[in-house]
């Protein structure tokens, strides 16, 4: 089976745009990667577009905008996870000889405010059971019970992202921040208060991925896993009205986890750098256990010895995380992507962590969907 | 006048219940009612009412008002886990969550939420401190 290599990654800055739409933002990621890539009209041969909020055919009309249609054009939602599953599609159709060069991008325009999902039935909305910070709320409350985590801890995870990310030129804030602000701000869902949570944003990303021995300087992508919840936990990404007591099944970030260490052959302990869902800084926590970083239980110990700040043993999200540059769902999962593909070839400036070569991103969220992607250099 | 938020979820009798289902083949509850469990997906499990007292397991409270949401804030938002092995969301009585703790007992309520255009109180379920 052929390896696949990311030839040349692109982005549209992570923020608010006024004036400026889904397909604009498409149109600055696509046009970058490519050129990285250094191909053009007629070298790909399909392209996977992760978009939540985008609309009908959403690729196809930056595809238009470039002049470069004529092959399978797909866009890809799942949720958070939706830039995961473009890319899981992607490099599968590449390992399976199908195609030897394919784009993958995504391109979204939240709307402003409290995000509201399809996901979700009219009664739900109507009896406030379509709060997603209350759905956070709830499993940073469990975290505190479980991990030992307190307000403290959650804190510093905000401090320390917005500090990775002040050294981001793509992300939306890039101001520092100090544990006193975190917790002045107004509490939005107890334990949470608003500096811990992510803003839905707007943003565009992209990577041209090619078969290995058609790009050999490139970083190779060793895993790219999507998984969907198996039920029981009532706090699941799956957001169910009900779950067992006795909940004993693995969440979806540890299955898509386990399945992208298998197929990339390596485990938690070989990682250098990890990009992982922080769409509020408890959940940064939890995924740091689910992905295995720490032992169950451990996140607020991994946190406070250090080893997740840049200069630490394992870095997390030095990009600023979700934290620092928001969310826009269908480019969020490739963002981090990109981000290692850059940390990979050292040229991240005051955010690198340096001499890294195996780097693992993550992303879930309501489906339920995790994908987890593994890059090696 | 009192319409349920949703019919088929809960009764709004005097005591009301939650309606759920159970597998006949692994015992698992479901709820709401389910076509088919969600756990071995064994079809057409048997309809039943789940108990009206459980414990308190998570809670916190909505400050601000969700999308599409026409009632009060801040309210309560919790999980209370019922003696039929399965945990629950649902609204709180509570909205302070410095007044609540684990494993305290807690009833099911139906509350207002909002007035329709006829005027009439639309209702959903809660639980509230026994």
């Amino acid at each position: 089976m052929t390896g696949v290599s990311v030839a040349g990654v692109g982005l549209h800055p992570f923020g608010r745009f006024d004036g400026v739409s889904t397909t604009d933002m498409g149109v600055v990621a696509v046009r970058a990667a490519l050129r990285e890539a250094g191909i053009g009209k007629g070298d790909f041969q399909a392209a996977f577009c992760g978009t939540a909020y985008g609309g009908v055919a959403t690729g196809h009309k930056v595809l238009s905008r470039l002049g470069m249609t004529g092959m399978p054009i797909v866009d890809v939602e799942a949720g958070c996870a939706s830039g995961g599953a473009a890319l899981m599609l992607a490099a599968a159709a590449i390992r399976a000889g199908q195609y030897d060069t394919v784009l993958v991008f995504g391109t979204e325009k939240m709307p402003k405010g409290i995000i509201r999902s399809s996901f979700f039935e009219p009664w739900q909305e109507e009896a406030g059971l379509a709060s997603t910070p209350a759905f956070f709320g709830l499993r940073a409350q469990r975290l505190c019970v479980t991990s030992g985590v307190t307000k403290d801890h959650l804190a510093r995870v905000v401090v320390k992202n917005r500090r990775h990310g002040a050294s981001n030129p793509d992300a939306m804030y890039q101001k520092e921040t100090t544990a006193e602000a975190v917790l002045g701000s107004r509490v939005v869902c107890d334990p949470l208060h608003l500096f811990m949570l992510c803003s839905p944003n707007e943003g565009a990303a992209a990577l041209v991925l090619r078969r290995a021995d058609l790009a050999p300087s490139g970083v190779t992508l060793a895993a790219a896993v999507l998984r969907s919840h198996i039920p029981g936990s009532v706090l699941s990404e799956s957001t169910p009205l009900a779950g067992l007591a006795a909940d004993d099944a693995p969440p979806p970030t540890t299955l898509a986890a386990l399945d992208a260490y298998e197929e990339a052959g390596l485990g938690p302990s070989d990682l250098h750098v990890v990009e992982c869902q922080d769409t509020d800084a408890a959940r940064e926590l939890g995924s740091c256990e689910e992905l295995g970083l720490c032992e169950p239980g451990g996140s607020a110990a991994l946190l406070d010895s250090g080893a997740t700040t840049l200069g630490g043993r394992l870095p997390v999200n030095p990009s600023g995380g979700l934290l620092s540059k928001g969310e826009p769902l269908g480019a969020s999962a490739l963002g981090q992507v990109v981000e290692l593909v850059r940390q990979l070839r050292g040229e991240c400036g005051p955010r690198q962590v340096e001499g890294a070569r195996v780097a693992l991103s993550h992303t879930v969220g309501r489906g339920a969907n995790a994908g987890v992607v593994i890059l090696t250099r | 006048m009192r319409v349920l938020v949703r019919d088929g979820l809960f009764t709004d009798g005097d005591p009301p219940a939650l309606l759920g289902t159970r597998c006949a083949a692994c015992g698992s509850v479901h709820f709401p009612r389910a076509d088919a469990c969600t756990y071995c997906a064994t079809e057409d499990p048997e309809p039943i009412e789940l108990s009206r007292r459980g414990t308190l397991w998570a809670w916190t409270a909505v400050t601000a008002p969700p999308p599409g949401y026409r009632g009060e804030v801040p309210f309560g938002v919790g999980v209370v886990e019922l003696p039929e092995g399965v945990r629950v969301i649902t609204r709180l009585t509570e909205s302070d969550p410095s007044a609540l703790a684990e494993g305290q007992p807690m009833e099911l309520r139906i509350v207002p939420l909002h007035q329709d255009e006829d005027g009439s109180d639309v209702v959903t379920y809660a639980f509230a401190p026994a």
